[in-house]
């Protein structure tokens, strides 16, 4: 295949990523849009192995391409470990298989970068010694990051921020390493300054996701997949490839912008988030010493308020996932929906371990997403809500967001149940939400508590809902 | 006639901002399959190193092409089936 027609077709790919992320944004095109980026992958897969350059010119070869026997081997190995691992991840792992997912990536960016830069020897142009020490130093750190992040994700690790005394000026140090490293390789090039960047690269990017909390974990993935967005652009320029280059940029511009709305829906700047961890003690979980009374009741109590309701918001958290208990969920929804009552979620931009994990826990229960309210919309609708029921979230309906200046949470933008006639409130006990901080919404008059497992208490309220 | 370096850093250019036009107004409800998706279309670094595995000239080269291959599929095969499980389960209200 000529130069021409590899362009040309290579095009036809790159309209097709484009396509895909334009149908990704609304749920009626998603799938397919998904279905058009195989296809555009798909197609310059195929591609490359019919390429053979113009004859007569120096990037001429003939077909097969060597080592052909290897390389199909290498691609099936790939499809016999990552097929069944994405069809097999239970739903709440999503965020984990993403940052695994990720991490590859940026690790195969960072050796292709390498090993064009090895044949290259001295032959490389300056434009492609730059561009190989960045997709080294962001492969890299994007692949050892996301290792790290999938083990917080895991719980093979701790999920809270592991902080250590000097650590500040360990990773100050290590990012000097790196810029040095870096500029031996520009100045002086060969193999050793090469893999003394790797090291450090990718020992930064251990020490950069170590201080991160679990809460902040969904922001350093969508940071990390911008960064092997940009990896792969950059390889795209070292190896001279314009698919690469729009293909990376266009991943390394969209997760830019995700991880901004992120950010945004936990009220705070990127800036803080990422660089906080460093400055920031870890929190002790407030403990609070006295008992204050609460209001708790019984899973009947709370099948007659909802029975009588007219309108109800269910707010779901990661608990919810937890304990299993979407389909519950669901079953009591369209129970309380024969009954005439009006029913939403109301979704945190941040419930679930990423943005917008939620929706996908909740659409796997076939709950349809007409009734996944996002943040703006469910808000105004609270006043004239009987019944705000929250189940195994805490932190994004915490007032302490709004009222307490320097709590961690402060300025994340909250689901206004307070707003609600009632408030119900399921946990599995009094411990404080995963940021750690007190709720006063729980000592409120018009709050319920209902304790237990969601899974179990939610079958009591639904067989109790039936018999009313 | 543009120079070969400065057309690539054109397209890199417009792509920056094709990439920010397309998924601006994307609904929190799509988050995870976007992000799940556009990972997935990183791995087309999958022909980068096919490339670099065929120019590959000693061992160290074509061992290091071929574990970025596997990682490669790895990403964008895995990658696009997992989106597809996930939206496959976004459906609309049943009339």
């Amino acid at each position: 295949m000529s130069r021409n027609l590899y362009d040309l077709i290579g095009l036809v790919a790159a309209v097709c990523f484009i396509l895909a992320l334009k149908g990704l944004s609304h749920p009626k095109t998603a799938r397919r849009g998904n279905l058009i980026g195989a296809a555009g992958a798909t197609i310059a897969t195929l591609l490359v192995f019919f390429f053979t350059g113009n004859k007569g010119e120096s990037e001429y070869h003939s077909l097969p391409l060597h080592h052909f026997g290897l390389i199909l081997g290498a691609v099936a190995l790939g499809l016999l470990v990552g097929v069944p691992a994405a069809r097999k991840v239970q739903m709440t792992q999503m965020p984990q298989l993403v940052a695994l997912f990720n991490g590859v990536g940026g690790g195969a960016a960072a050796l292709v970068a390498i090993v064009e830069y090895l044949k290259l020897g001295s032959g490389a142009s300056t434009a492609a010694v730059y561009a190989t020490v960045f997709t080294v130093i962001v492969g890299s750190v994007s692949f050892s990051g996301s290792i790290i992040t999938f083990a917080k994700l895991q719980e093979l690790m701790t999920t809270r921020p592991v902080v250590f005394p000097g650590g500040r000026f360990l990773i100050a140090a290590n990012l000097a390493g790196v810029f040095a490293a870096g500029g031996w390789v520009i100045n002086s090039g060969g193999n050793k300054p090469l893999l003394v960047l790797g090291g450090l690269s990718l020992l930064f990017g251990v020490l950069f996701v170590l201080p991160v909390g679990g809460a902040d974990v969904p922001i350093v993935i969508s940071l990390l997949n911008a960064f092997t967005g940009l990896t792969v652009a950059a390889s795209g320029y070292v190896l001279q490839t314009t698919l690469l280059i729009v293909a990376g940029t266009l991943v390394g511009a969209s997760g830019t912008i995700l991880t901004r709305l992120m950010a945004e829906a936990m009220g705070r700047s990127l800036f803080k988030t990422l660089f906080g961890a460093f400055t920031a003690k870890p929190q002790e979980a407030s403990g609070s010493a006295e008992v204050r009374p609460v209001k708790s009741g019984s899973p009947e109590d709370v099948a007659i308020l909802l029975n009588y309701a007219r309108r109800v918001v269910i707010v779901p958290g990661f608990g919810l996932a937890v304990a299993q208990a979407q389909h519950t969920v669901r079953e009591m929804a369209d129970v309380l929906a024969a009954k005439g009552i009006d029913v939403a979620y109301g979704i945190h931009a941040v419930a679930g371990r990423m943005p917008g994990h939620m929706n996908v826990l909740l659409a796997e229960a076939n709950v349809p997403y007409e009734q996944l309210q996002e943040m703006d919309e469910v808000n105004p609708t609270f006043a004239q809500t009987d019944v705000a029921l929250v189940i195994g979230a805490n932190d994004v309906v915490n007032p302490a967001a709004k009222n307490s200046p320097g709590c961690p949470i402060y300025g994340m933008p909250i689901l206004e149940v307070a707003d609600a006639a009632n408030v119900v409130f399921l946990k599995r006990s009094m411990r404080p939400g995963f940021a750690g901080i007190e709720n006063e919404l729980l000592y409120d008059p018009k709050t319920t508590l209902l304790f237990g497992d969601a899974k179990d208490t939610l079958t009591k309220v639904v067989s109790a809902l039936k018999n009313l | 006639m543009m120079s070969n370096g400065l057309a690539l850093l054109s397209i890199f250019t417009l792509s920056v901002f094709v990439g920010f036009e397309v998924v601006s107004k994307v609904s929190s409800t799509l988050h995870t399959p976007l992000m799940s998706g556009a990972n997935a279309i990183h791995g087309v670094i999958l022909v980068g190193a096919i490339v670099v595995a065929d120019h590959a000239s000693n061992n160290l080269e074509l061992s290091l092409a071929l574990v970025a291959i596997v990682l490669a599929t790895i990403n964008m095969v895995g990658g696009f089936v997992v989106t597809d499980r996930m939206l496959e389960m976004f459906k609309a209200k049943k009339k």
